[in-house]
This record gives structure tokens, sequence and C-alpha cells, in this order.
């Protein structure tokens, strides 16, 4: 047994594939088979990933020997290296059309994810504009509230409040994505464009609309890609200035 | 050969991470701005320029496109490795923050949506 464990591990991302296509492959016949294609096989094969990574540690399932494979497979190069190369799918012209808008709906998502978090926080008992602001920043993406934190000094234990709201935050819309998406009028490449600007959290934005039509997954995770970077330039400067004023 | 598209989509990828890598730098950030949004329009940009010319060979074109069907096992693979516990035990504020902000944005898409096809609209008219 452990000298299977320790194979495994040698070649990590390998039997990464075979897990990844075994649970690919179950989602997608019980998508078809047993929920007549109502539930997409992305949506059930996503969702797997996210309750087996709950029996995992601090890197998911990844944290279990033998399986420390799939935090290659899922990790963050690979995870950009595949979301690059869906943009070959992506044509310039519809990307063009939204081009102002879609400016704006980065800067307004930025604005309303960081105002909702710092009025929760501040309604919950947080009152130093440090924790206020990390905790708003997380309302962005997982990556922009640690970034933030770390840019303004913030203690440890609000950085991993902030890193757990990004994660809620992208966990939800993967979940909510595929089941909202009509309500929305999320059909189109351009209303993808102005979904990603507006929610930004790339894997969320990502897997959701993979979970709802692949197609439009480009044009949703190229703005989704800007709305951490605005996050990263707001946040720990201009926000946290205004924040700041507010309460001193 | 198919290798030729992985290599143009690494070319990408680096060049793209270069530049966000710069960005950061340039604002005192330790992170990396936007470089997957560049790499992606560096790709968007290239590929509709070179296509026009019927300058990338099928094969080429394939090498790309396969990394794009692994996209679904790569998210498949990342949801795996989230920290999903700790998301958990992150206590309301967590919980409350995350779901409420997201609702939020989500109501505002239908908004813009629409604003965004009447600004079309007046521009072909």
């Amino acid at each position: 047994m452990n000298d299977l464990i320790k194979l495994l591990d040698k070649n990590g991302l390998v039997f990464a594939f075979l897990i990844v296509s075994a649970i690919m492959y179950v989602s997608y016949y019980v998508g078809k088979k047993l929920t007549n294609n109502k539930i997409p096989g992305a949506a059930i094969a996503i969702s797997v990933g996210l309750i087996i990574a709950y029996f995992g540690g601090e890197k998911g399932v990844a944290s279990i020997p033998a399986f420390s494979g799939m935090a290659i497979l899922g990790g963050s190069m690979l995870r950009d290296f595949s979301i690059v190369s869906t943009a070959m799918g992506a044509s310039f012209t519809e990307i063009k059309k939204t081009g102002l808008v879609g400016l704006l709906c980065l800067i307004l998502g930025t604005l309303i994810a960081f105002i909702m978090g710092g009025v929760i926080a501040y309604s919950m008992g947080y009152h130093d504009p440090k924790d206020i602001t990390t905790i708003g920043a997380g309302a962005c993406t997982f990556i922009v509230g640690p970034v933030t934190g770390a840019a303004i000094g913030a203690s440890s234990a609000v950085i991993a409040i902030s890193i757990a709201i990004g994660v809620i935050k992208s966990i939800f819309v993967t979940i909510l994505t595929p089941f909202i998406a009509k309500r929305i009028g999320l059909d189109n490449p351009q209303t993808a464009m102005i979904f990603g600007g507006l929610v930004g959290s790339t894997s969320g934005v990502s897997a959701g609309l993979a979970a709802t039509d692949p197609k439009l997954v480009p044009y949703g995770a190229l703005t989704a890609t800007f709305h951490t970077a605005m996050g990263c330039l707001l946040c720990p400067s201009v926000l946290y200035f205004i924040v700041n004023y507010f309460l001193n | 050969m198919k290798i030729y598209g992985v290599g143009i989509l690494a070319a990408c990828f680096l060049i793209g991470h270069i530049v966000g890598d710069m960005l950061g730098k340039a604002f005192h950030l330790t992170g990396n701005l936007g470089g997957v949004g560049f790499a992606m329009l560096l790709l968007v940009v290239g590929n509709d320029y070179f296509k026009k010319k019927n300058l990338i060979p099928t094969e080429t074109e394939n090498g790309i496109l396969f990394w794009s069907t692994m996209y679904i096992p790569v998210v498949v693979a990342m949801s795996a490795t989230q920290n999903v516990k700790a998301a958990l035990s992150g206590g309301w504020v967590a919980i409350l923050v995350g779901i409420l902000a997201t609702i939020a944005c989500y109501l505002l898409v239908p908004v813009m949506s629409k604003w965004s096809t009447s600004l079309n609209h007046s521009k072909t008219k």
C-alpha cells in the first residue's frame, strides 16, 4: 500500500489525469442519463471536485498523499495556460463591441463588491479601516483580498477571512451561474463579458460559464482576469484612502 | 505540427505575464496585474490577424485547441484543490459577504447588458 502511494505521488500529474477523467466520465454520464441534460456534466464534475476537496486540507484533495498531482493539474500555471487557449474561440469584433461598457463594468463590479463587503464588515463589528478594506477587497476575488491585506498591513486573521470570502464567492458563482444564466440573459458574448467584468472571480466565472455554455468562457474569462487587476489596483490605494477618510 | 501551436500559446502566455508583472511593479504591488488578460488579448488579436491572411495551418491551430478542451478538466482539478473547509469555517462574515456581494453583482448584469445593446444600437443607426 505504501509503495503504491509512493508510486502515485511520484507520478502525480499522470494520476491526476486519471482521476479527473474518471470524475468527468461519471459526471457526464449522470448529467446525461439521470438529469436528462438538465444539469450540465461540467457543473456536476466541478461540484464533485468541490465536494472531494472538503475531505482534504489546505490544498483540498491535494493535501492527501497520492493525490498531490491534482495541485499541478489544477494549479495556477495550467489553469492560466488553458484559460488563455480558450481565447482562440473568441472573436475580436465581439470583444470590441463591449469595450467601453466592459471597462465600466470592471470599475463598477470592484466598487459594488468592495462596498458590500465593507458595509457588512462594519456592521458585524470590524471598525479598523485596514480590516474593512481587506474584507471589502476579499469580496472582489480571493487574490485581491490577500494582495490588499499584505499591501496595507492587515492582520493574518483578516487576510484569511478575505481569502475565505473570495473562495466562497467563486464556489457560489460556479454553482449558481448555470441555474440563473437564462434569467439574467447570459447567452451571448457581450453579456458574458459584462458578467465577467462585474462578478470578477476568474475561477468562478470561467467554471460557471463552462457549465452554462463553453462558447462563452473566453469572453467572460477575459474581463474577469482584468477584474482582479482592477481590484489589486484600486483596493489598497484609492479605496483604502476613502475608507480611512470616512472612519477618521 | 501541433507543437507550434503550443509554442505560440506559451509565447502569448509568457508575454502577457511579463506585461502584467511590469504593471504590478509600476504600481508597487506584489502581484501580476492582468497578465492572463493581456495574454488572451494577444492571442485574440493575433488569431484575428493571421486567420484573415490564412497563415495558420490547421495542425498548428489544433495544438492550441487541444488546450482549450483541457480547460474544464483543469477547472475540475482546481475545484478539487480549493480550501473548501477553510472557506466554510471562515465564519458568518465570510459567508455573508461572499454571497451578498455576488448577488449584488449578478443583479447588475441585465442592467449593464441592456445599456450595452442600446449603445451599440445607436452606433449602428
